[in-house]
């Protein structure tokens, strides 16, 4: 008797469409004697290292004592059983049902409908902001800087040669057009996502104090660690003195 | 843990680890070549849906608490932000908390498995005991647990058990101040349970380590309670157990699936849909079903420190049965007399569990003393002199004797028999949440009632009209968007049409620059504004009375079925008490109350609501709102619609939940029905 078979009637181990996973990654000690569960009295430990015996396994002996034929699978290794397609519908359809249980498990952490409806976009009045200054807004919790630009800022971040710029960017595909001198850029910087501050800085633009990024007076990126231009989230003009970010 | 292993890895990335930590073994050993006496029946299966549903607690509650929040103020709207916002975060709490009950259902009949094949008997002693510390574990947790949603039961609730404690002569104060953190439940109360809840699912799962680890020492008991003596006597756990336990769980997770998907609020009280108000105390404050039995007991003793011993006697009696039991056989199967007994101890638990939801009077007190008096002599008066004087039948000779003889469909009559009972104490749970001084309000056809209910979207905007038009004048709805109006399974506005919704109302916004409140237009994402700006205001507008805010109404509300109706709705599906009451209150208004009936000064006679004086005026008249649509300008259509309206605002999803549950119960049915035949072939040698 094979007593370390993983499935009960197989009498060929591992041959052909009878193998299992378990033949795959188990190989049975054979023979060692037949101990019997559950002993009496105290245990012996767990199974030392190096010392397997066999525990008494699947046994169908009750086909010889009924005196019913051995039942043998498909000798054949090519076609697969009856037996064998059960096995694999049942376990195809319980894969299926534990993938469709775990989604909802994961998907709950996707942001849910009021965290969306808050992130919905805002309406932002120009009119307070006068030429030269900036107002800080939050939009998807992220700042926002919106600065009514001098004309001294446009023109110099007109004129900046784009060959010079470490991430090359005209000024004119920052703004809106007809809408030069307002300025709309998400105040995060690129680095490492301090929040840079306005007006600072050698370029009349932005100075973030972690590690020295320095941005110009169209938000992008001149000196210092930071990779790329302060991105421009997405907005509209409602009109001339009315923008909708988002 | 349970003896050697045989088995080697072949993969050498394996061996390596093998060698270094034998877990593949451990696990080999233990739930592969693990020997399993080969006649288990049904009953066995439990053990793996417990371990399930431990797993599945565990996991769903975690997830919710990335949502909630542990604060007085903030937890109620925190879970009804879980379900109505988080991505299924409805079907994640409906898991949990029909989940809980699944899992003391599983126990229940776990332990009375236990108590029928004496199971705790030697050498399974230590076994039954670590149960016992489990189940006490477990009641904790589900206590705890209760109270998180702050709902009106799990504020009383927390008050009722944590003053039993009260009845400590001398330091009982002291305890109970210890406990609350305060001078009553309160916030501190409710941090603290946060945090234990967290933690104790934890700890029972390290019990259920050893308790697995000392079933493994002694090996499984069996229904002819005989040993375990040769290897004819055992089939290895993989794939005979294992193949059976899926089947068992399979068909549990359809049962399961029956109230998470149809049925979510069935086992619950509608009175924790109202949030807590430590001011008022509900008519019938009564625990959870799976406390009842001991409930019961703690009533049925005229004491206070003698009826808290008693509940908890109940339970820690169980841990002393391997010594109050000592008869030499094991099964009561062939105990005919402790077999008689034993079923009648069944109907005495959920006797006592039905009399746990009654309100303690009359009948029902003595009912509750004889039963609970009954309960201790079983085990402190039957069980030890049975064990003296019965007369075994004989067992047999060894476990494939048992399988090989013939064994009739008593397992099958037994689970009619659970069911059955079963109904009946859940059903006994239904009633006691009525309140008995109001008339059954008539049943209505709901649109939404039913496997395939979908609510009517023309009915839906036509209650949103009468809502704005009549009751928002003092009803609140607090907990509905505007942006949930465009929302699928709603009233089927656009986007752009809730947006208009939310522009023609005013919000209060602010502080602006200069420090101050203003007001705006609404946008989607505000909610609808409450009439009052408090709830002082509202008692001040309205003669002392609060007009409640609307948006859970429907689920806050029911009334008692009655027997045999609420085993009927079991199988029916009927959930909608809460909207047949709200119907039937709107409709139920008389002009003069009947001869000999005074109301008290500023109430109306209404024929529905509880005590029949409202305060409420009455709200609906024939022509008070006209419809676009054409229907009727009824009170009897405005009733209908307003109440299918609040329906939808107390549950939004509820269409998704219906749909998902027809598939996940199809889904269900084509996987047990391939575990059952999978089962079958893979037991074939082994009969």
């Amino acid at each position: 008797m094979h007593a370390c078979e993983p499935i009960a009637g197989l009498r060929s181990y591992g041959k052909g469409a009878n193998r299992t996973i378990l033949d795959c990654l188990f190989r049975p000690v054979w023979p060692g004697k037949a101990v019997f569960l559950p002993p009496r009295g105290p245990r012996a430990p767990a199974a030392t290292f190096g010392r397997y015996s066999c525990v008494s396994g699947a046994v169908p002996l009750a086909a010889d004592e009924k005196g019913l034929g051995i039942v043998t699978t498909a000798s054949s290794a090519d076609h697969p059983t009856r037996r064998d397609f059960l096995f694999v519908a049942t376990g195809a359809v319980a894969a299926v049902g534990a993938a469709a249980t775990v989604w909802p498990l994961v998907a709950q952490m996707n942001p849910d409908a009021a965290t969306i409806a808050a992130g919905a976009p805002i309406e932002v009045d120009l009119t307070p902001i006068a030429e030269g200054q900036d107002i800080k807004v939050f939009w998807r919790g992220k700042p926002i800087y919106i600065s009514h630009r001098t004309k001294k800022q446009i023109d110099e971040a007109q004129k900046v040669p784009l060959a010079s710029l470490p991430d090359p960017q005209a000024d004119s595909a920052r703004v809106k057009p007809g809408h030069d001198q307002w300025l709309v850029v998400i105040g995060i910087c690129t680095h490492l996502g301090c929040i840079p501050i306005a007006h600072e800085g050698s370029y009349d633009g932005f100075f973030c104090p972690c590690h020295g990024s320095q941005y110009d007076s169209s938000g992008r990126i001149r000196q210092g660690p930071a990779p790329s231009n302060l991105p421009v989230p997405p907005y509209t003009f409602v009109s001339d003195t009315k923008i909708q970010i988002g | 843990m349970s003896g050697p292993s045989d088995f080697q890895p072949t993969n050498p990335a394996l061996k390596w680890i093998e060698r270094r930590l034998p877990i593949m073994g451990l696990v080999h050993s233990s739930f592969v070549a693990y020997p399993t006496p080969r006649n288990l029946n049904y009953w066995w299966t439990f053990g793996a849906i417990l371990s399930m549903m431990l797993g599945l607690q565990i996991l769903t509650g975690v997830i919710l608490a990335m949502h909630y929040t542990p604060h007085a103020d903030l937890a109620f709207k925190s879970i009804e932000l879980i379900v109505r916002d988080v991505n299924y975060g409805w079907l994640l709490r409906n898991m949990h908390a029909c989940g809980a009950s699944m899992f003391f259902f599983a126990v229940y009949i776990h332990m009375f498995r236990g108590l029928y094949y004496g199971s705790y008997k030697e050498p399974r002693e230590i076994l039954w005991i670590l149960g016992v510390i489990i189940y006490l574990l477990m009641m904790a947790t589900g206590f705890m647990g209760y109270v998180l949603p702050w709902g009106q039961m799990s504020f009383w609730g927390a008050t009722v058990i944590t003053n039993l404690f009260s009845a400590v002569p001398y330091f009982g104060e002291s305890i109970v101040t210890l406990l609350w953190g305060g001078y009553a439940v309160g916030n501190p109360t409710l941090n603290r349970f946060f945090s234990l809840h967290y933690l104790l699912p934890f700890v029972i799962a390290g019990v259920v380590v050893l308790h697995v680890w000392a079933l493994h020492v002694a090996g499984q008991n069996n229904p002819a309670g005989v040993e375990a003596k040769t290897e004819k006597d055992t089939v290895p756990f993989t794939p005979y157990a294992t193949i059976k336990d899926a089947f068992g769980v399979s068909c549990f997770m359809l049962f399961f699936a029956w109230f998470i998907f149809y049925m979510p609020n069935y086992l619950g009280d509608a009175d924790n849909y109202i949030p807590a108000n430590p001011g008022v105390t509900p008519a019938h404050i009564v625990p959870e079903w799976y406390y009842l039995p001991f409930y019961a007991i703690l009533r049925s003793i005229p004491n206070k420190l003698a009826g808290v011993v008693g509940m908890f006697g109940a339970i820690i009696i169980l841990a002393f049965l391997p010594w109050l039991d000592n008869a030499r056989t094991r099964s009561s199967k062939y105990r005919p007399l402790a077999k008689q007994f034993f079923w009648i101890f069944v109907v005495v638990c959920l006797g006592l569990g039905y009399l746990g939801s009654q309100p303690p009077e009359g009948i029902y007190v003595i009912a509750g003393r004889i039963l609970t008096v009954l309960y201790f002599a079983y085990f402190l008066i039957l069980l030890p002199l049975l064990s003296r004087i019965e007369k075994p039948r004989p067992v047999p000779n060894s476990i494939a004797d048992d399988v090989l003889a013939k064994h009739g469909g008593k397992v099958a009559s037994a689970i009619v028999a659970l069911v059955v009972a079963g109904g009946l104490l859940v059903g006994g749970a239904q009633t006691a949440r009525a309140d008995d001084h109001g008339v059954s309000p008539p049943g209505n056809k709901w649109s939404f009632s039913g496997p395939m209910g979908k609510f009517d979207r023309g009915s839906l905007q036509r209650g949103l009209k009468v809502y704005k038009e009549v009751c928002s004048s003092c009803h609140g709805l607090s907990y509905v968007a505007f942006r949930n109006l465009a929302e699928a399974g709603g009233p089927g506005y656009s986007v752009a049409q809730a947006s208009a919704f939310a522009s023609e109302y005013k919000v209060k916004d602010g502080p602006d620059d200069k420090g101050e409140m203003f007001e705006r237009a609404g946008r989607p994402a505000d909610y609808f504004p409450s009439p009052f700006p408090n709830e002082n205001a509202a008692r001040a507008a309205n003669g002392g009375a609060y007009p409640p805010d609307l948006s859970l109404i429907t689920k806050a509300r029911s009334y008692k079925r009655g027997f045999p109706m609420f085993l009927v709705d079991f199988f029916t599906q009927y959930q909608e008490q809460g909207p047949d009451y709200v119907t039937a209150v709107l409709q139920g208004y008389e002009d003069k109350p009947p001869a000999g009936v005074t109301l008290p000064e500023g109430s109306y006679y209404n024929k529905y609501f509880p005590g029949h004086a409202i305060k409420m005026p009455k709200p609906l008249n024939d022509g008070q709102v006209t419809f676009d649509d054409g229907a009727p300008a009824t009170v009897a259509q405005y009733a209908k619609d307003v109440t299918t309206f609040l329906m939808w605002t107390a549950e939004p999803h509820m269409e998704a939940r219906k749909r998902m549950g027809l598939q996940v119960f199809v889904f269900l049915i084509l996987l047990t029905g391939l575990l059952y035949f999978t089962k079958k072939k893979v037991w074939a040698n082994a009969h």
